[in-house]
């Protein structure tokens, strides 16, 4: 494992911007305060003229990409994921999202991983947040290639796009042929007992727990549901009822995440259990982000018991 | 202005006025209040600011307008009706199920550049729009329309920072300082004054002006073209229910439809005072 590549999707994030810039004459990125956080900044020194910072304040920034997407611009509000969300939630929604802009957000610093700064920059409620409002998509990569990926296909896309990124470096799990698709689960190993349906970071987590089960002789399936909204309710139902049980993981809250929306599929087409990993209704705290997870029970030993316990169940 | 262009004005705005009225009525709900006090500014600038075409609403070179205060989404029809967006008889149908006309501006009717109401958004999405314009090399003007008991909302002076911060010349905020929000008077309920020095402050150039007096307005909006370098905001004193007498100066007329006796003696005013104007 010494040569696995490690690199946060913020990275990925800023890098594919200053990429699209040629592409995409009609590209501009906003942010507020957080350049060197979010990445942009990697926009911002090639591309000057088309970065606007709003400063302190994210309210404001939001509106401002409403009014910019409305007269042909693809703007890219960047900011962290709990202001983007969290404080910004009702001008996503009344500005963005009630009018269908062609507005994308790209919030790093999602969950837990932040890290040492603690409780309130965890953002664990942005996707249960953004579920919410109507026409939104969701894409929430697990790493650098689906990232970069995610970010292309958000500016070919008509429409507004909550994209999440982590501040965390995270390793480099898919290979450089991968095709990203909007809306489309990836299975990244195959397996019949049951299915364990990750996002995001835990992707790799669930991957290392299903070689550690199959050892024990249990064949987990894991799926990688990138776009958590519109969801792929046609694998995620494939996959109840082939393996008769789903396992979910999520750096997020078990409430209103991931977890909700796989449940919520699988009640209405599939009823089997939904075992869910995620935050589990608290707040975080400080501390170095690889101790958080494995502290929150965001990691492969966990996804391990808790699928052990899930396959009784069916 | 001429004397022939301002009894135009007049005349028209006081249809606004009875569209207000109609729709509200026929709504059994909706804003009358402020409806009337923004609607000699509504008609002032879509009949004589404006480069807007109701047979090309879409041109990207058209102004634009953002009704931040949404919930006077009355007047606005009124006004995108009587030049042609869609028929008049639509405006009977405010807040109907089926009907394109919401409670709030939306996107999607004809005219309508951007959907509206929550309170001290619209100024930040004239800021995207103004933005753009200059990014573009575009000449077109933004107007933003805000409440004076709106400007209460925090979201307001993070737009007004960012409006001066990248001198968007392009853009025109107009406050409709009726002095009344829906608790009480401004002053009372938790006072934005001095609303003059604020926007100085925040660096805009301010024009103060009485918004029912279209030689004011004009001259308002004249002297916003010329200012360069920096956004301007256009506080007008107006008075909430102008136009019909009962409604005049009111806060209970703010969120209230008149009943049917109410319906009728407002509009016989309205129709008294577009005879005089057309006598």
């Amino acid at each position: 494992m010494a040569d696995v590549i490690k690199k946060a999707t913020r990275e990925s994030y800023g890098e594919t911007l200053r990429e699209l810039a040629e592409e995409y004459e009609n590209l501009v990125v906003l942010d507020a305060d957080l350049a060197e956080a979010t990445k942009t900044n990697i926009f911002k020194k090639a591309y000057p003229e088309r970065f606007f910072d709003c400063g302190i304040a994210e309210a404001n920034m939001m509106g401002v990409a409403a009014g910019l997407a409305s007269c042909g611009k693809i703007p890219f509000a960047s900011t962290f994921a709990m202001f983007a969300a969290g404080r910004a939630f009702e001008i996503v929604r009344n500005s963005i999202g009630y009018p269908h802009l062609n507005v994308k957000i790209g919030a790093t610093h999602a969950g837990i991983s932040v890290g040492e700064d603690g409780a309130t920059h965890q953002c664990n409620e942005d996707i249960a947040l953004m579920r919410t409002i109507p026409g939104m998509t969701i894409i929430n990569p697990c790493d650098d290639i689906e990232a970069r990926q995610a970010v292309r296909c958000a500016v070919e896309f008509e429409g507004p796009v909550y994209m999440r990124f982590g501040r965390l470096a995270v390793p480099v799990i898919n290979n450089s042929d991968y095709k990203f698709e909007l809306g489309k689960g990836v299975t990244m190993r195959d397996g019949k007992d049951v299915t364990i349906v990750a996002t995001g970071l835990m992707v790799n987590e669930a991957l290392q727990a299903s070689e550690i089960l199959g050892k024990e002789g249990i064949s987990a399936r894991v799926v990688n549901i990138h776009t958590i909204k519109p969801l792929d309710k046609e694998l995620i139902c494939r996959c109840a009822k082939e393996t008769g049980v789903i396992v979910t993981a999520e750096e997020h809250s078990v409430i209103g995440g991931l977890g909700s929306a796989i449940a919520e599929a699988v009640t209405e087409c599939c009823p089997v259990p939904v075992v869910k990993i995620g935050v589990n209704d608290v707040f975080g705290h400080s501390g170095p982000a690889v101790d958080l997870l494995k502290q929150f029970g965001l990691s492969a030993e966990n996804i391990v018991s808790k699928t052990k316990e899930a396959v009784k169940l069916k | 202005m001429d004397a022939s262009t301002k009894k135009d004005l007049q005349k028209k705005a006081c249809k606004v006025r009875m569209g207000v009225i109609e729709g509200t009525y026929n709504a059994k709900s909706g804003h009358p209040g402020g409806s009337l006090s923004i609607s000699d500014t509504l008609t002032y600038l879509y009949y004589n600011k404006m480069n807007i075409d109701p047979e090309n609403p879409e041109n990207p070179d058209r102004d634009r307008l953002v009704l931040s205060k949404g919930h006077t989404a009355p007047a606005l029809y009124a006004v995108l009706a009587q030049k042609g967006f869609f028929p008049e008889e639509e405006l009977k149908t405010l807040r109907h199920i089926g009907s394109a006309l919401q409670g709030h501006p939306c996107i999607n009717i004809k005219g309508v550049d951007m959907s509206s109401g929550s309170l001290g958004q619209g100024i930040s999405v004239a800021c995207g729009m103004a933005l753009s314009g200059k990014l573009d090399n575009k000449s077109y003007k933004v107007y933003a329309i805000l409440g004076d008991g709106e400007i209460e909302e925090g979201q307001v002076w993070e737009a007004c920072m960012f409006a001066s911060h990248y001198k968007l010349d392009n853009l025109v905020a107009v406050v409709d300082n009726n002095g009344l929000q829906i608790d009480g008077k401004i002053t009372e309920v938790c006072s934005p004054e001095p609303i003059t020095d604020k926007f100085e402050a925040f660096g805009w150039h301010v024009i103060t002006a009485d918004g029912h007096d279209f030689d004011d307005i004009d001259r308002a909006f004249s002297e916003a073209e010329t200012i360069k370098g920096k956004p301007v905001a256009i506080i007008q004193k107006s008075v909430k229910g102008k136009g019909v007498s009962f409604m005049e100066n009111q806060v209970g007329w703010h969120g209230k439809a008149p009943n049917k006796e109410q319906y009728e003696t407002a509009m016989a005013e309205l129709n008294a005072q577009l005879k005089e104007l057309e006598g």
